[in-house]
């Protein structure tokens, strides 16, 4: 369980939201979140669809600016953070929109590109920028799709691409809006192996917002093993301990802690989230 | 009604803000070259035949028109004068505003729109850019440059249309004097305010269009009502500011 206190932010917090609250014109979309998440650790936020999931997600990269309480990413204080400094935060940042959110008028390569080639504090020299989109690319197994447009790819395919534009940049953080939506199972397997194997390889902080509870049991249980190229079971609970799951219920932040303690449960809210995997 | 009214004065506050912030790129680097490069191409060349079009149509149908009244006080010769003053002040720069925003400003409101609802301006912000920077600015600019270049080619084919009809269909009039009688109508001050007006009218067309394609809601559905109120609102706020920018030169002379 983490504390959510107002203290002050540690060097090895990657990610810190205090007290904040969004209102809507006539809703509230957050109520007073708090949570904090540190280098190497994975944290898994579920919740029914409109729960605040996205925006939470989106006030942690400064597209939305929430109404109360303060940010913290990198161990700096970005409440009150210019565009600019935003910017420069970015580059340490990397994100998956919900439906890839890759731009579709531009070619792939050109899309994986783009961070490279346009937040500045990534500081890219113009002749690694093809190579280093190369790499991400074969990262997510898509290494011969550099010259098609999203349009031509499948919808699993344009999340991997999306991967690849997020963690491109080497980032500390990534964040993921819900990577498996409207995905069949196998594809979403896919997909959360990628982001096992970018956390495993990378040892990158990860926030995963998801409606479905397999994505996080993949998490917590499963790493990447890299002579073999695929998910093994992890020994020892070493992953589980480094993995949290947060519940968002209208807004609120409802449940925090480990896997065991979020199957424990007997809240009904909370438990739906557990339950659908046991059936 | 209240709510009504703040929802107004938010949607005020969102355009002047976009606008502003299109306006102040100009001065800021990154500036987009291509970008406006491509746009100027979609813009302008996209637009060129239905503006011509229009253009000769319109100036065929006003020698049609005018052509009784002038018959009746025997003045058919200064056919020329009618066809240049009404291309050249009103008709070429109102006429085009509204083909180009019934063409662009949708186009820009639906391109920008979908991207909005498939977050890609989210993406683009969360990858380093600004949006504003990157879209809104360089097709402010490319539309502002080629607005009255399509006015001028409206008004010179409107003026050729006029020709045809009043020489070689209703000969109405001869050759030289068409001619010299629409050069003669033209003063400093129509040219001025003909080009202007689309000059004008273009920075309305893009911040219209732009604006609704940054603040859509609500998927496609939002889209397409993205694109319909674009259009509208373009096109009345063309003939509002049209009203003014003729006041301002008549009070001139």
């Amino acid at each position: 369980m983490t504390n959510t206190a107002q203290s002050p932010a540690l060097p090895n917090e990657v990610l810190r939201l205090e007290n904040i609250t969004l209102r809507f014109e006539d809703s509230t979309a957050l109520d007073r979140v708090s949570f904090v998440l540190h280098q190497g650790e994975t944290c898994i936020i579920q919740g029914a669809a409109g729960s605040g999931k996205t925006v939470l997600l989106k006030i942690a990269l400064g597209l939305i600016k929430p109404d109360e309480g303060r940010v913290f990413v990198f161990g700096q204080d970005m409440t009150a953070a210019s565009e600019r400094d935003w910017m420069d935060a970015r580059a340490r940042m990397g994100i998956l929109f919900q439906e890839g959110g890759l731009f579709d008028s531009m070619t792939i390569e050109d899309n994986v590109g783009y961070p490279l080639e346009n937040i500045k504090a990534v500081h890219c020299p113009p002749a690694e920028v093809r190579p280093r989109v190369e790499e991400a690319l074969q990262f997510v197994e898509l290494g011969h799709t550099l010259d098609k447009v999203p349009s031509e790819l499948s919808g699993g395919m344009r999340r991997r691409v999306g991967i690849a534009r997020a963690v491109v940049t080497r980032p500390q953080l990534v964040l993921y809006d819900s990577p498996t939506a409207g995905l069949d199972p196998i594809t979403a397997t896919t997909i959360m192996a990628l982001v096992a194997k970018e956390r495993d390889t990378r040892q990158t902080a990860t926030a995963l917002a998801t409606h479905r509870y397999q994505d996080g049991h993949l998490l917590a249980n499963y790493i990447w093993d890299p002579d073999r190229g695929e998910l093994v079971p992890a020994r020892g609970d070493c992953t589980a301990a480094r993995t949290r799951f947060v519940v968002m219920g209208d807004g609120r932040l409802v449940f925090e802690g480990s896997q065991a303690e979020l199957e424990a449960s007997t809240d009904e809210y909370i438990s739906q989230f557990a339950r659908r995997w046991k059936e | 009604m209240l709510d009504w009214l703040k929802s107004q004065v938010l949607a005020l506050q969102n355009f002047v803000t976009l606008s502003g912030r299109a306006y102040v790129n100009l001065f800021r680097s990154p500036h987009y070259v291509d970008d406006i490069i491509i746009q100027m191409d979609t813009i302008g060349v996209g637009s060129l035949p239905i503006v011509l079009l229009t253009g000769f149509f319109s100036g065929a149908t006003i020698t049609l028109q005018m052509s009784r009244a002038l018959n009746q006080y025997g003045a058919s010769g200064e056919v020329g004068q009618i066809v240049a003053i009404s291309l050249v002040r009103e008709l070429g720069p109102v006429l085009t505003a509204v083909t180009v925003a019934g063409r662009n400003a949708s186009g820009m409101a639906s391109e920008l729109g979908s991207m909005k609802v498939t977050e890609q301006i989210d993406a683009m912000r969360a990858l380093g850019t600004d949006p504003a920077q990157k879209l809104v600015t360089p097709r402010l600019v490319a539309i502002a440059i080629v607005q009255p270049l399509l006015t001028i080619l409206a008004d010179a084919i409107g003026l050729f249309g006029g020709y045809i009809m009043a020489v070689l269909a209703l000969h109405l009039t001869t050759d030289t004097q068409y001619w010299s009688s629409a050069h003669q109508a033209l003063e400093y001050n129509d040219l001025l305010q003909g080009l202007l007006k689309p000059f004008i009218f273009a920075q309305i067309i893009a911040l219209v269009g732009c604006y609704y394609g940054m603040f859509t809601s609500g998927g496609a559905q939002g889209v397409g009502r993205a694109t319909t109120q674009a259009v509208v609102t373009s096109i009345v706020w063309v003939f509002v500011v049209n009203l003014f920018i003729g006041q301002f030169f008549i009070n001139l002379r």
